[in-house]
């Protein structure tokens, strides 16, 4: 298996609220190798934004180690952990998250601009990707022009731009429908057999099932750490 | 750097209203130092220009003589005699106040007689139109002759040709009139103005007058370099007569204009510092508006931070987009600033010319505020935590 590309030791991420201490993240220890497709499922509440937000470089633990890569984030500056989400996430949003005042070209050209790829790199790079999710036609159109599941798929692409180590998606069916959510997850799914990893936060176990690992938080602690098919008879009554 | 005016560009375009209303501020503050500026200066370009036409040269000297203390025309004339290459010309100036002129029957009771030397009408820097001027003969021959302004020689004699060689009474005495002066004032063209005087020799006006002293002369001086040295050496001349610095002034023309040149320049900058305080008013306008707009932006900035956008290029996105928006209007400012001037300046019979380094300061003012009123929005929209930036709807 190699070095894992996320490695988490002890880690606890803890916010003061009042007088009293929340345990959002309550040691967790996690290894997600290279080529993986995990769900990270909890409820409301039960710490796994946190745990995304720290996956994602977008907040250090409070104590404990976060390994991305081989580099360790937690006494990364916020300019170090903007490079690092620039050069090995991809993220995928539950709402999208695309500027509505850019151009479908523009949105997936940011994360290569904050790379400081040149521009011409940056449009034919920008175009793949755009053509992978099957909307290079209307890289010139605006968000507002598209359909929410076009338009987790421009996030997509923006996500894939960059050629990332690895995609995180936090609630990425979240605001679509049951069928355009269906073409979202198996276009997951071909990333995935295509080698991405893939990190995919969700409350909804059916959704879950799709991975091919899953990880279940509670009150900030893994509760279940496996395969999906020992998930899925393991948590069938609680779904 | 290119993509952030781009984006500060398309900034400012998708919110026309407010970053018009951003930028009149800077608009107005910007015009209102180009005018203030350029009209003060116009305005007193053009007083300067009065004096210079009265003459750079020109030294003033007055005196209170005294039976026991006085300054005499031959003491005058020695001084000139002491420093010959110092000046070019000397009158003594007497005034006739009281004198009753009459041409034939009638009088002339606004006109100004004075008593001069030959060389004052190069000292005033006049021309003969009609016969000549005053010689040194008709001065130390204390002929009663005289030579008018053109208002004189025109109402009472018909035209200069016909005054000429025909004559006036002052004081009972008649006069002939040996020259007459070119109109020098159209527009004062009146009784009591301009032209409308009388030069007589000043040996014949100081025996006319009621003590026979001499209280006022005009100096020329052959260049304005000599101007100090002139005005020390009369004043030590004048001291030791009078032994009073209160009996006798001397005043140059140059370092009246040198004075109101520092004065001038003292009130364009107190009107520029009263016109950059609407300046920085609108620097706190920008400074505003940006905060609002770092508010309203705080998902984008999420999201750009998200896809790793470092502090310092949000950072410039920001001051770029300010820095734009008050580069716009002050551009916009100094048109209308212009444009205004040019016009007031008309209006104003004066000749205003926006001066290069009101446009020149107002513009890296207006820059400059941008720069400086967009940093601590930016600062604030950099310093964002992506996790709360991604959170706010």
């Amino acid at each position: 298996m190699g070095i894992p590309l996320i490695e988490m030791i002890n880690e606890y991420k803890i916010y003061i609220m009042g007088n009293e201490q929340v345990y959002a993240n309550d040691n967790i220890n996690l290894k997600i190798y290279s080529g993986e497709f995990v769900a990270i499922v909890g409820k409301s509440g039960s710490g796994k934004s946190t745990l995304m937000n720290i996956i994602g470089a977008l907040d250090k633990p409070t104590s404990g180690k976060y390994i991305l890569n081989g580099r360790d984030t937690s006494t990364m500056t916020d300019d170090e952990l903007a490079e690092i989400r620039n050069k090995t996430i991809g993220f995928i949003f539950q709402q999208y998250n695309l500027l509505p005042k850019l151009t479908l070209l523009e949105n997936v050209e940011l994360p290569l601009l904050y790379a400081g790829v040149k521009a011409s790199e940056r449009r034919n790079k920008a175009l793949k990707s755009l053509a992978r999710v099957g909307l290079k036609e209307k890289y010139s159109q605006y968000p507002n022009q598209l359909s929410g599941g076009q338009q987790q798929r421009v996030s997509i692409a923006r996500a894939l731009a960059g050629n990332p180590s690895l995609l995180l998606a936090d609630e990425p069916t979240g605001a679509l429908d049951s069928k355009t959510s269906r073409e979202v997850l198996n276009f997951l799914k071909q990333l995935h057999s295509e080698g991405n990893t893939i990190v995919m936060i969700t409350h909804d176990n059916a959704i879950a099932l799709e991975a091919k690992r899953v990880v279940r938080i509670h009150d900030g602690k893994i509760i279940f750490d496996g395969d999906t098919e020992e998930y899925a008879t393991k948590f069938q009554t609680s779904h | 750097m290119l993509q952030s005016f781009k984006l500060a560009i398309k900034a400012i375009l998708s919110n026309k209203i407010r970053s018009l209303l951003t930028m009149l501020g800077i608009i107005i503050g910007v015009a209102a130092v180009i005018i203030l500026v350029s009209i003060v200066a116009g305005y007193m370009g053009e007083m300067v220009k009065q004096f210079e036409e009265m003459g750079v040269n020109k030294i003033s000297v007055f005196c209170r003589n005294m039976s026991t203390r006085r300054m005499n025309d031959s003491d005058m004339y020695n001084f000139w005699d002491e420093h010959p290459e110092w000046l070019d010309g000397l009158s003594p100036n007497v005034s006739l106040n009281n004198a009753v002129i009459k041409s034939g029957s009638e009088n002339l009771d606004s006109t100004s007689i004075i008593g001069v030397s030959e060389d004052y009408l190069d000292i005033e820097k006049y021309t003969i139109e009609e016969g000549r001027g005053l010689v040194y003969a008709d001065v130390v021959s204390r002929s009663s002759v005289c030579v008018v302004g053109s208002y004189v020689a025109n109402t009472f004699y018909g035209s200069p040709d016909k005054a000429v060689s025909d004559s006036i009474k002052i004081n009972g005495k008649p006069f002939t009139i040996i020259g007459v002066i070119e109109t020098q004032d159209e527009d004062n063209f009146e009784e009591g103005g301009t032209d409308d005087f009388i030069w007589i020799p000043y040996t014949v006006a100081t025996k006319m007058s009621r003590n026979g002293y001499i209280n006022n002369y005009v100096l020329i001086s052959s260049d304005t370099s000599y101007t100090n040295d002139i005005t020390n050496e009369l004043k030590k001349k004048l001291y030791d007569v009078f032994k009073n610095e209160r009996l006798y002034n001397v005043t140059a023309n140059s370092s009246i204009i040198k004075q109101l040149n520092e004065q001038i320049g003292t009130l364009t900058a107190m009107l520029a510092g009263i016109a950059g305080i609407s300046l920085l008013v609108a620097g706190i306008g920008v400074m505003n508006i940006m905060l609002v707009s770092v508010t309203e932006r705080t998902r984008e900035i999420g999201i750009r931070k998200a896809l790793g956008a470092r502090q310092g290029v949000i950072m410039q996105q920001f001051v770029i987009e300010a820095a734009v928006t008050s580069t716009i209007g002050g551009i916009i400012g100094i048109v209308i600033g212009a444009l205004a001037t040019k016009s007031i300046g008309a209006m104003m019979e004066i000749n205003a010319n926006p001066t290069i380094w009101a446009v020149l300061l107002s513009f890296g003012v207006s820059v400059a505020i941008g720069l400086i009123f967009g940093y601590l929005p930016a600062k604030s929209a950099a310093k964002l935590n992506p996790i709360d930036a991604l959170r706010t709807d």
